[in-house]
């Protein structure tokens, strides 16, 4: 693939982020932050966001183990700071699911918190998925430009 | 050293370039972000993962930071009771972050303290105005010793107490300040209406004799072991709080400490140390220090507060405390009584406060122009809520974004703590203000003073950029109120004197050593002329006349300070505000 093909591929890829609803204006924010001196900046935050992730969503974890015996108030605190760092990069619809879960937190449905937490964890790998497509596509991209 | 023109350190040359910021935030990728984001502001960043970690950096780098930004939830400690601490130790403007918006939670931030609140995901033009708070803290601090200093002064001078009996007010951060000042003449009245709001710390009224009985309570106490439980016990006064007093003593030690500094200082400008000893004397000595701070601190610091009485001028600039503290050193005790004759007096404070100028002893003066502002404004306010309330105005479009917009906006301001100026509800006046303003731009020359009107309009779209300048420039001048800052801006587009623009306007720095060399105690005063002197009321009368020299350095802002005249119309015009 020439490099204009490739460019135009990763445009249509970063548009359809935006269609679908996987990325919101936070990820435009952080394409305006990229420059020569962090030129790689937003795929550095996005592997920041996914390895950081990994602990936040064990804490989600732990704390529905015990279902007799859960901790909203807690639960919640977790959930809250997931999102928190979920709209670091616009990761829209995991964070649609972060707030369903909130809601089933605050009803003190333990089961809907489980059930919706599997959701979250899916979009949050599909987006994951997506992304990393997206940078490699950019890196070929740029590639080419400089070939 | 004052000529600095401003443009001498860095910092003030390109304010509010090189703010230093810490970000406190427990979430990585967040603190990358925001990392970017104010390097991108041209703010010096430091990060912090862990509450605890920022307040070890804070108390091991005291005056490192100008501004801290911290999440409110944090795992280490609640994030409230960081700013609680960062309050009361450090008294640096703090900035809450959160993914929650919810109005209990922004309410408790603004309760805590908190200068704004922001919601994440945060937009770096909301960054980018950060330094507001940080200016407008230096007002309020300026403007509060210089409450402090008059108060002493009247004590020593006994001149015109009765003037300033009730009119001595500390013109409060708190916007419930500007309810107090409503009823100057009853410290108690307002010490009931701050303290109907239900923000951490009411705001009293500190008239001579309340501080009085608190500077004898800590010499008795012995100053070292002074803290605000003994005090209060001391001093027996069934409606002050502990909170009340803790707040006062912090203001009165930063005071204290100023005069330290100056009298450590070598004081170019004039004879600033020709005060220090009485001024230094004893914690009563205080007051002395306005007149004389008037005439530096107008010069460089830009940052007068008009508190009311005091006539010191204080540059709001945390780094031109030094150089303050040289002004306010500067004229001997005897100063009030004789250099300020111009109108020093409060602008602020209708009545008797003298002018932030560190001028006790002027009293009259103040009151001049307030009568004018009765029209737009509620004429009770102190000088110093004029301004502020003028600011509001203006404020709000300055405030360019957002921080605003979640917070209670200036009608309700009271709740903010201290540091938003806009005394919600006078602000609405301010659009009256506007013409006024240009008629200040013509009074000016004349004693006529107060109402500065400032323009709104100008200042907002010159607060952001005018800012910068007018920070650096008039950092010395402010006129007591935040909005000095953005007065500043306005004045600059009124391009009044520089020497008006000294006056208030930039609570940083730069100005500050423009200033101080105009500035001689008294005698500079005159030289001045008395179209400054109007506006001295508000501002120190040695700003005036320095502000030719300094002025036209320091001013650079990007607008022209045309007009000295006008800008003194402006300033007093905006301390109608």
């Amino acid at each position: 693939m020439d490099r204009k093909q490739l460019q135009h591929q990763v445009a249509s890829t970063r548009r359809s982020l935006f269609d679908q609803g996987y990325l919101d204006d936070q990820f435009i924010q952080l394409e305006h932050l990229q420059d020569e001196a962090n030129p790689n900046f937003v795929e550095e935050v996005v592997r920041l966001f996914y390895s950081d992730s990994v602990r936040l969503i064990q804490n989600i974890e732990q704390a529905m183990i015990n279902k007799s015996n859960i901790d909203f108030g807690k639960l919640d605190d977790y959930m809250h700071q997931f999102k928190g760092s979920s709209s670091s990069i616009g990761a829209k619809k995991v964070m649609k699911e972060c707030s369903k879960f909130r809601e089933y937190c605050y009803a003190g449905n333990i089961e809907g918190c489980i059930k919706i937490f599997q959701l979250l964890k899916q979009e949050h790998a599909t987006l994951r998925r997506k992304l990393e497509t997206y940078f490699q596509l950019v890196k070929q991209a740029g590639l080419a430009e400089s070939a | 050293m004052m000529e600095n023109n401003g443009f001498s350190s860095p910092r003030n040359d390109s304010f509010p370039a090189g703010l230093r910021v810490l970000v406190v935030d427990d979430d990585p990728t967040w603190l990358k972000i925001l990392e970017k984001m104010l390097k991108k502001c041209s703010y010096e960043v430091t990060t912090c993962g862990l509450a605890r970690d920022a307040l070890n950096l804070l108390r091991e780098r005291k005056g490192g930071y100008d501004i801290v930004i911290s999440d409110v939830y944090m795992p280490d400690m609640d994030g409230f009771k960081l700013l609680e601490q960062v309050g009361l130790e450090m008294d640096l403007p703090v900035i809450m972050m959160s993914v929650d918006g919810e109005t209990s939670r922004v309410m408790k931030g603004v309760q805590h303290g908190a200068c704004d609140y922001l919601l994440k995901p945060i937009r770096m033009k909301e960054l980018r105005n950060i330094w507001q708070h940080v200016l407008r803290k230096k007002i309020h601090e300026v403007r509060d010793i210089e409450t402090l200093e008059r108060v002493e002064s009247f004590q020593m001078t006994r001149n015109g107490s009765d003037q300033y009996e009730d009119g001595h007010v500390l013109c409060g951060e708190d916007l419930t300040s500007i309810k107090k000042r409503k009823h100057i003449e009853s410290k108690h009245d307002e010490k009931d209406t701050g303290d109907s709001i239900s923000t951490k710390k009411a705001r009293v009224v500190w008239s001579v004799d309340l501080h009085q009985k608190f500077v004898k309570a800590v010499n008795q106490i012995g100053f070292d072991k002074v803290g605000p439980k003994k005090i209060l016990d001391m001093m027996n006064v069934p409606w002050l709080t502990r909170e009340n007093v803790a707040s006062h003593l912090q203001k009165y030690r930063l005071y204290l400490s100023r005069l330290q500094k100056e009298n450590d200082f070598k004081n170019p400008a004039g004879g600033i140390k020709q005060s220090d000893s009485p001024l230094r004397d004893s914690a009563g000595s205080f007051g002395s220090q306005n007149s004389i701070n008037l005439q530096h601190n107008d010069v460089s610091n830009g940052s007068y507060r008009f508190s009311g009485s005091s006539l010191v001028v204080h540059n709001g600039d945390p780094r031109s405390h030094d150089s303050d503290r040289k002004r306010l050193v500067s004229t001997p005790v005897e100063e009030p009584k004789r250099t300020f004759t111009v109108n020093v007096p409060n602008p602020c404070i209708p009545r008797s406060s003298q002018m932030e100028f560190g001028h006790p002893l002027a009293p009259p003066q103040s009151e001049v122009d307030f009568g004018a502002l009765d029209s737009t404004f509620p004429t009770k306010y102190p000088w110093c809520g004029i301004p502020e309330i003028q600011l509001k105005k203006e404020h709000n479009p300055l405030h360019l974004n957002d921080e605003f917009s979640h917070l209670p906006l200036p009608g309700q301001k009271q709740l903010t703590q201290a540091d938003y100026p806009q005394p919600a509800p006078a602000i609405s006046s301010a659009p009256s203000l506007t013409p006024s303003h240009n008629e200040y731009r013509s009074n000016v020359n004349h004693a006529s003073s107060t109402a500065i009107a400032v323009d709104s309009s100008p200042i907002q779209t010159k607060t952001n950029v005018a800012n910068h300048q007018a920070i650096e420039l008039i950092s010395k001048s402010t006129p007591s109120l935040e909005n000095q800052g953005f007065n500043m801006n306005s004045i600059t587009e009124f391009e009044s004197s520089r020497k008006n623009i000294n006056l208030g306007m930039l609570p940083f720095t730069t100005l500050e050593e423009d200033l101080q060399v105009c500035w001689v105690p008294g005698d500079c005063y005159m030289n001045l002329g008395l179209q400054n002197i109007e506006v001295l009321e508000y501002f120190d009368p040695g700003l005036i006349t320095d502000v030719p020299v300094n002025l036209n350095d320091g001013l650079r802002f990007d607008y022209e300070f045309n007009d000295p005249t006008e800008y003194s119309l402006i300033d007093q015009s905006l301390f109608i505000a």
